[in-house]
């Protein structure tokens, strides 16, 4: 019989190796799934996973998709590597796209070269604001951050549609629960010509340099490692848990607000009801994929962006309705926690006794 | 005859939340932490709708519910207990596959319409009494049966129950099968009774809010069958509030009162003594070998 019993030391080999068992899981899950809803398996992949990226438009989409997930990601690793799970970066998200879009808005119709630096610091500290108050509980009254941060998704949500509805409303539009279009100067600057590839993408890389520095260098970094390995150590080495969960929430909070206020300022181009199709929560698959490692967020950034514009493209070219990427998305992380029993334990076959 | 009408909308609005409070309590007293009620909820919901939708008798509808949301859970319990997966990415996985699952398998149901389960007794119908009897039921077989015993014994402490020579994997297979059942019967007295419609991610995050009445009413059934009638007594104060048009407050403001309560409960009453209620091997793997 089949059981599985623990290493001595995790296997660094299948760390690695894990993430691409699960991508070929969960292609071999959505060929049989395919077939199942009567397609041919070998089209729908082929219009999921290839067709959007065969020319220079589509790998341009792919950056414009993977920019917000390689930023939140970024920050959700942070607090996942110290067992902090902030699940709620999509109202971070959300009201850092309020604040950094409000203020081009408010400052409407000025257009000159301090309104964009200007909006992305609202959406940062808009993120960081929304981060606050799951960070304020967890270390004052030890409340579950989980269940606050996902709380404050759905207010998020609420806040947004009512602004649409009412202040932020486009004066002008056939009442219509949309802002203005931003002004030329409150865009980001696009850095790839005909595409919308926009400066987003650099933000992304940078940021996850920052995170790699983070990380490896300094002592904040060691003191999330330890926390998240061994907290008894962390406690015993006099760590201060509050600041690690306040820090890796900030981080986390700031970056969600950065990615907001990108979409905003980015391909959407005004504030809608809706800004996100949800890339705070597939985030968290981001980040686990990518081993909570900067390298690999950004790697697993763009296969999972693939996985939106393959959703889009199997529905325009094969009828495939579109929430086949949420369920794409949620086999991954399934096959991929599956998979990592093989980091700390090995399978042995035995023959009953 | 008003106040007797919005005591029945109480009670209607709580029953989901009493399921899948119920359900996830009895998981998180076997020791294990399922974040993946609100996925196994909209499974149930969309599972029971198209039952329903396609002319069955709604007890089926409500078994099938029951059914998807147990066949979700058992993929959670290969995670967890099959592969000593991290519990609380394991739960989120859940949620996100149910999430696009049911979107999926129910987008050509959206609109559809369906009867409403019968009132039997006061306006309300079965189920919500099903659900105060389960609460019952819970509490007694909890605390007053042998297994009840086990299944505490093994959320407290699992290498202790192991040693005593019970199958602390097993107990836990059970406790998240269970809890996926009613979680998925829950969800499917959305989509079949509350609503009575199926639309994409119908459940609003009452998954999450059931998770937090189990921490609000300590790991005990009675208590949390409390906190899910004041929940429900929340929502059908906005939805007054909202019909009357008597305040003139915006509708996404009272659509906020839930989450905002839900916070504000968790701030008040999670202090440390309310925590060392909670089962002591909560969210921990457990190894044969270890």
């Amino acid at each position: 019989m089949l059981r599985i019993e623990p290493r001595p030391t995790p296997s660094r080999r299948m760390t690695l190796a894990a993430p691409l068992l699960a991508l070929a899981l969960t292609v071999a899950t959505g060929a049989t799934l395919f077939s199942a809803l009567g397609h041919d398996p070998g089209a729908a992949l082929y219009h999921f996973f290839v067709g959007p990226i065969s020319d220079r438009y589509g790998l341009a989409e792919m950056g414009v998709k993977a920019a917000p997930l390689i930023l939140i990601a970024l920050g959700l690793s942070l607090g996942f590597r110290a067992g902090i799970w902030n699940i709620g970066a999509e109202g971070q998200l959300i009201f850092g796209a309020i604040c950094g879009g409000g203020v081009a808005l408010a400052l409407y119709p000025y257009d000159g070269a301090w309104v964009l630096p200007l909006m992305l610091v609202a959406g940062v500290a808009g993120g960081m604001v929304w981060a606050a108050l799951p960070a304020l509980l967890r270390t004052w009254r030890n409340t579950s951050e989980i269940l606050t941060s996902l709380m404050m998704v759905y207010i998020a949500a609420l806040v947004l549609r009512l602004l649409m509805n009412d202040l932020l409303r486009d004066p002008d539009g056939f009442s219509f629960p949309e802002s203005r279009l931003l002004t030329n100067g409150a865009l980001l600057p696009i850095i790839l010509s005909e595409t919308r590839l926009h400066l987003g993408a650099a933000f992304a890389i940078a940021a996850a340099l920052l995170v790699w520095i983070l990380t490896r260098h300094t002592l904040i970094g060691f003191q999330i490692k330890v926390a998240g390995l061994a907290p008894n150590a962390a406690r015993y080495a006099g760590f201060d848990h509050n600041r690690l969960i306040w820090l890796t929430f900030m981080i986390s909070g700031g970056l969600a607000g950065l990615a907001g206020v990108g979409e905003v300022a980015g391909p959407i181009g005004q504030l809608v009801p809706v800004v996100s199709p949800g890339y705070g929560f597939t985030a968290i698959i981001v980040a686990f994929l990518g081993r909570l490692h900067p390298v690999g967020i950004v790697l697993a950034a763009l296969v999972i962006a693939l996985s939106y514009l393959g959703g889009e493209n199997a529905q325009i070219n094969a009828g495939l309705p579109l929430a086949v990427t949420g369920v794409f998305q949620g086999l991954l992380l399934f096959f991929l926690l599956a998979c990592d029993v093989l980091i700390q334990y090995r399978i042995r076959w035995r023959r009953a006794p | 005859m008003t106040d007797f009408l919005i005591l029945g909308s109480i009670a209607m609005a709580a029953t989901p939340l009493v399921f899948a409070a119920l359900g996830e309590l009895v998981t998180e007293r076997a020791g294990v932490l399922n974040l993946g009620v609100e996925g196994m909820m909209l499974m149930g919901a969309v599972c029971g709708f198209i039952a329903v939708a396609s002319g069955a008798h709604w007890i089926v509808g409500a078994a099938a519910g029951a059914l998807a949301g147990a066949c979700l859970a058992s993929l959670f319990a290969a995670l967890v207990l099959g592969f000593a997966a991290n519990q609380v990415a394991s739960g989120l996985a859940l949620t996100i596959f149910g999430t696009g699952l049911s979107a999926l398998i129910g987008s050509n149901y959206v609109g559809t319409p369906v009867d409403k389960i019968p009132a039997v007794l006061w306006g309300l119908d079965p189920m919500v009494f099903a659900a105060l009897a389960m609460s019952a039921a819970i509490a007694l077989w909890l605390y007053r049966t042998r297994q009840g015993l086990i299944l505490r014994a093994v959320g407290e402490n699992a290498e202790a129950a192991h040693a005593h020579g019970h199958t602390v994997l097993k107990v836990r297979l059970l406790a998240i099968m269970f809890g996926g059942a009613m979680s998925g019967l829950g969800g499917a007295y959305l989509s079949l009774a509350y609503t009575p419609l199926w639309a994409e991610g119908m459940t609003a995050g009452r998954g999450w809010i059931a998770l937090a009445l189990v921490v609000f009413g300590a790991w005990r059934p009675g208590r949390v069958l409390i906190g899910a009638y004041l929940f429900g007594s929340v929502g059908v104060l906005q939805l007054h509030a909202q019909s009357s048009g008597l305040l003139a407050i915006p509708s996404e403001i009272l659509s906020m009162l839930p989450y905002i309560a839900t916070i504000a409960v968790l701030a008040l009453l999670t202090t440390r003594q309310q925590q060392s209620r909670a089962p002591a091997a909560l969210g921990q793997a457990f190894h044969r070998l270890r």
